[in-house]
């Protein structure tokens, strides 16, 4: 950054009253490149703008015959009225994706601190490989397993929660036969949504400032007290932030759940029937290879709903973050 | 409240490296003792096997004996929790808990020990206990705010009236003014003057005036070179160690020829 300026520059090129801040070619070349950096740069980040925008632009324009055309139209030349046909779905989703998390979420944290604050080294790092290459295997392989190897091996269970604990409202109802439930989605689900909320609560424990694990121990915490005092309330954002992106997986996620059970429009808060509430994304994969005309476009509205609620849920994840931001461990 | 500390042949080890050699010293009650040395001669590795927070790093290890009033905090069936619940530290940089507020963070401590404390008792200890850190009047009507939002040197207060909120037989401080400005120095240690009445204070310092300023007594650490392990060279009333020495290394360093 810094050239060298010696005495004679400085008394040759004095006349022109600005010895040693004269700018040289090999300035000039590199403003080039980084004018050239911040143009890639700004770009890439209009280009996922403008990704967004197209998608929302696309669902709203596909979406809107339908969203517009009368009831009476829908029922006979779609699946009939918009909200009451789209509000099972919804609710399918996003309970899906609730049963998912409240499984993974738990699972995740403390694999995750397992491999942070407890595991030996020589652990921790093959634990953390083995759980990122979890991600790695396709949804339709989850969906499999989850049909033909996890509903078998646990209708048996199902049938005695609901033989014994039927008085919980999410084990009454008839039990299904099959296992191919709800439950059975979300456990294939909170399998899949195990990896990345698992490897980003591990990054954000790592962070956690050593400064103030090292005032809990020198309290006389234990490492679980330690944990809860320093590492936990420093992570929470970022745990939010983990969770949201599992959320996000969840809410989208088609294959396994289409794979695994047949949905209808269901409302039931029941996990172990076979009347299951579909999902969004599912009923769109399912439906959509038979669909023309309006049916179509009340697909893609469907599609627009999936969208806005993940985009509530992450304005929701924005708020939880920032309501505490003068306690975050940022300053 | 106050205890008296016999270290006796004590080693320290991180993994196969060998910190401190032999270390044999003992530490009287109420009152101030430096550990002064060049950086890397084991001062603060040997401070941190006083309260067993030393262990905490992965590999270290100690050999020999830390009696706290004969107990040895070293011997077998002693839970290192129960004894950094005796033995008070304040670190090099101010670290109160980000996520807390003023009050909290000097509960923090108690509450590890005693969820159950009525509110009044516990408004009684958080008052105590900044009154003991001299910060109560600059933090009184914003008890609940966090502790982040105080100055460097505020927050150290803060750790020391953390630190003190538990009681402990004996405080130790590991550099404790070294991220501060002077004016918040001064501050600290007219505290360690008044708080020596209470407690065994050992402090941890790069600087020599504040060790002649505010200690008792004086131990004097060295190493013979890189890789080396740190030793106690020399150790007695701090008067004396600044004025005269009975090695020749102590005069060096304490008249500034090396370190």
């Amino acid at each position: 950054m810094t050239r060298p300026v010696t005495h004679e520059t400085v008394t040759e090129s004095g006349d022109q009253g600005g010895p040693g801040v004269q700018a040289t070619a090999a300035d000039d070349k590199r403003r080039v490149g980084d004018s050239v950096f911040r143009l890639l740069a700004t770009g890439s980040g209009l280009t996922i703008l403008v990704i967004l925008a197209l998608v929302a632009a696309f669902l709203v324009i596909q979406g809107s015959p339908a969203l517009l055309a009368p009831a009476e139209t829908l029922k006979t030349q779609g699946y009939g009225e918009f909200a009451a046909w789209v509000a099972p779905f919804a609710f399918g989703t996003v309970w899906a994706a609730i049963l998912a998390l409240a499984m993974a979420v738990p699972v995740a944290i403390g694999i995750a601190l397992f491999i942070s604050h407890y595991a030996p080294r020589a652990i921790a790092q093959p634990l953390g490989y083995v759980i990122d290459l979890l991600a790695a295997v396709p949804s339709v392989v989850f969906g499999l397993w989850g049909t033909s190897v996890l509903a078998v091996a646990t209708q048996p269970l199902y049938l005695w929660l609901n033989t014994h604990l039927s008085w919980i409202p999410f084990f009454g109802g008839q039990a299904s036969g099959t296992g191919r439930t709800i439950l059975t989605a979300a456990v294939v689900l909170a399998v899949m949504v195990l990896p990345i909320t698992t490897s980003m609560c591990r990054e954000v424990f790592l962070q956690a400032p050593r400064l103030h694990e090292e005032a809990a121990l020198a309290l006389g915490a234990t490492r679980w007290e330690m944990i809860r005092m320093a590492v936990l309330p420093f992570a929470r954002p970022g745990i939010v932030a983990a969770v949201m992106l599992g959320l996000g997986r969840a809410l989208g996620e088609t294959m396994a759940v289409a794979m695994v059970m047949s949905g209808g429009r269901n409302i039931t808060f029941q996990v172990l029937t076979s009347n299951n509430p579909n999902t969004i994304a599912a009923t769109i994969a399912q439906n959509f290879p038979e669909a023309f005309g309006l049916k179509t476009n009340q697909l893609v509205a469907a599609g627009l709903i999936l969208f806005l609620i993940t985009l509530v849920v992450n304005m929701l994840a924005r708020w939880i973050v920032a309501r505490r931001a003068e306690y975050s461990g940022a300053n | 409240m106050s205890k008296r500390i016999d270290v006796t042949d004590l080693n320290v080890y991180y993994g196969k490296f060998r910190a401190v050699e032999d270390v044999t010293m003992t530490i009287e009650p109420k009152s101030v003792t430096a550990f002064i040395g060049p950086s890397g001669c084991g001062k603060s590795t040997l401070l941190r096997t006083l309260n067993r927070m030393h262990e905490v790093i992965n590999g270290a290890t100690v050999e020999g004996e830390v009696l706290l009033d004969g107990e040895n905090l070293y011997g077998p069936g002693v839970d290192p929790v129960r004894v950094r619940r005796q033995i008070g530290m304040v670190f090099q940089r101010p670290n109160p808990f980000p996520t807390m507020s003023i009050k909290e963070n000097v509960l923090a401590g108690i509450t590890l020990n005693n969820a159950r404390l009525p509110a009044a008792r516990k408004d009684e200890i958080v008052e105590n206990s900044l009154r003991g850190a001299n910060l109560w009047e600059e933090v009184k009507n914003r008890l609940d705010l966090p502790g982040s939002g105080l100055s460097g040197g505020q927050q150290q207060r803060l750790c020391i009236a953390r630190a003190i909120a538990m009681e402990p037989e004996v405080l130790l401080m590991d550099e404790p003014c070294s991220a501060l400005d002077p004016i918040s120095t001064l501050a600290i240690e007219d505290l360690i003057g008044q708080l020596k009445n209470t407690y065994t204070i050992v402090i941890v310092t790069h600087n020599m005036q504040q060790a002649a300023r505010v200690s008792d007594t004086t131990a004097f650490f060295n190493i013979a070179g890189t890789g080396a392990p740190g030793k106690l060279i020399e150790m007695g009333d701090t008067d004396k160690i600044f004025s005269t020495p009975d090695l020749k290394v102590t005069e060096d360093y304490i008249s500034g020829r090396f370190g």
